[in-house]
């Protein structure tokens, strides 16, 4: 089914914003073969607010995703909002009457999300020494939140995720020898067990509002969210995929595994030992690998269209050299 | 194979032609033209280094294996033995020949990518 979203937005500004409201500059910003992200702002008689729209293009099965459905994400912010942990207010979930089907509309947070600016533009010079603590900050309040029962979240372990990826990597058919040289090396070295937490899911330099004055403002996209090891959100921002050309600069590009671990503890996150993050940055690159396959094959099986995915097939070899680096440093 | 023009020359072609009409697309157009112009860049570094890269990653494998192949059957042979546990972090060699054969398939598909050694503590 196709939706006309710029029509549908115009009817939801009335139910938003009243009678007269309209949507200006309705953007598509991003869209790949599951989810659309719009920009659109409504003018209303109480003036003009900025929103976004995030909305599925694609038939979702809560039981064999990984993502959560948009209804949880929107409890997932509310609660996670509820405990300090900044993400875009929740304005609307959508329902039958939007016409836009499975949707949601939050606030827009002003800031950057591209990671190269971030890294590299002098107007985050003053903040960016900043992020680093304050990312480990607000993943101890995001982990310190309780798991809203309505989100439904699904737990996994380093184990189960190993099981999840190397399954998929399986019946992608690639033969890569690092990937299976990861497998391996970290079943071999699964961390002991530790008490499970609220996770973000893809907490990294691209889904992070950064403000050039006060540092981290937002955290977007919390459908990958699910039940795990606190070193799992710790070691994902680590991963070298999202440090956009500053591998001296572990967290993210911009900042210092130190600064980020000690923001947790600061702010009462359980100890987290570099070890243990380090492994699950491992296993970052090692999904991130896996997933670049997985949209391959997206566009391989006709799934998916865009040229954009069997391009991404081209970057598993990044995260080879990733893995090949930790392997050598013996993690 | 007909060289005038090359298969690497026709490609670079139709790189070139994507680059001057990508400032009239919108923004979402101008992003996966971006992303046409790089894929077809990729096919040309395939196209002038695939070959040698693909012969020295047969050589680098050799060693490990203790015998020569086709490179399809060794690397077959090589997942097969990393699955098993036969192989693995301490095989001498094995890491430097991975690292090999990596950085040449990197410098294919993204040769601007930064990585670094010596980030890790």
């Amino acid at each position: 089914m196709t939706v006309d979203v710029p029509a549908a937005l115009s009817r939801l500004a009335v139910r938003l914003a009243g009678e007269g409201a309209r949507v200006e500059a309705a953007q598509r910003l991003t869209g790949g073969a599951s989810m659309e992200t719009w920009a659109f702002a409504v003018e209303g008689r109480k003036g003009r607010e900025e929103l976004i729209l995030r909305r599925r293009t694609a038939p979702f099965d809560p039981e064999s995703s990984r993502s959560t459905s948009l209804a949880a994400e929107a409890a997932l912010i509310a609660a996670a909002r509820a405990n300090g942990a900044p993400a875009p207010p929740l304005v609307h979930l959508c329902d039958a009457a939007d016409g836009l089907g499975e949707a949601h509309v939050t606030r827009r947070v002003a800031g950057e999300t591209l990671g190269r600016k971030i890294n590299s533009d002098a107007k985050f010079d003053a903040v960016r020494p900043r992020l680093a603590r304050q990312c480990g900050e607000v993943l101890a309040k995001i982990h310190a939140t309780p798991p809203p029962a309505a989100a439904q979240l699904k737990a996994a372990d380093a184990a189960v995720e190993l099981d999840r990826y190397e399954e998929a990597y399986r019946a992608s058919g690639a033969e890569r020898p690092v990937l299976e040289l990861a497998f391996r090396y970290l079943r071999d070295h699964l961390p002991a067990p530790c008490a499970p937490v609220l996770l973000h899911g893809d907490f990294r330099n691209g889904n992070l509002i950064i403000d050039p004055q006060n540092g981290l403002a937002a955290v977007l996209d919390w459908e990958l969210s699910h039940i795990g090891d606190p070193a799992e959100d710790l070691g994902w921002i680590c991963v070298n995929s999202w440090r956009f050309g500053r591998p001296d600069r572990p967290v993210g590009g911009f900042g210092a595994y130190e600064d980020l671990l000690a923001g947790y503890e600061a702010a009462g996150g359980a100890p987290v030992r570099l070890a243990r993050l380090r492994y699950w940055q491992a296993l970052g690159s090692l999904k991130w690998g896996v997933m670049c396959l997985m949209m391959y094959a997206s566009w391989a099986t006709g799934v998916d269209a865009s040229v954009e995915r069997p391009m991404i097939g081209r970057r598993v070899s990044e995260t080879e050299i990733d893995l090949l680096n930790l392997l050598e440093a013996g993690l | 194979m007909i060289t005038h023009p090359k298969p690497e020359q026709l490609t670079e072609a139709v790189a070139r032609w994507i680059e001057q009409i990508r400032p009239q697309l919108d923004p979402r157009n101008q992003f996966l033209a971006r992303v046409a112009a790089n894929a077809l860049a990729a096919v040309s570094r395939e196209l002038t280094l695939g070959d040698e890269a693909k012969a020295a990653a047969v050589q680098r494998l050799e060693p490990i294996l203790g015998h020569g192949g086709s490179y399809d059957g060794l690397v077959w042979e090589l997942c097969e033995k990393l699955r098993a546990g036969e192989l693995g972090v301490d095989t001498p060699g094995l890491l430097a020949a991975l690292r090999g054969n990596v950085l040449d398939q990197l410098a294919i598909d993204q040769p601007a990518y930064k990585h670094d050694r010596s980030s890790l503590p």
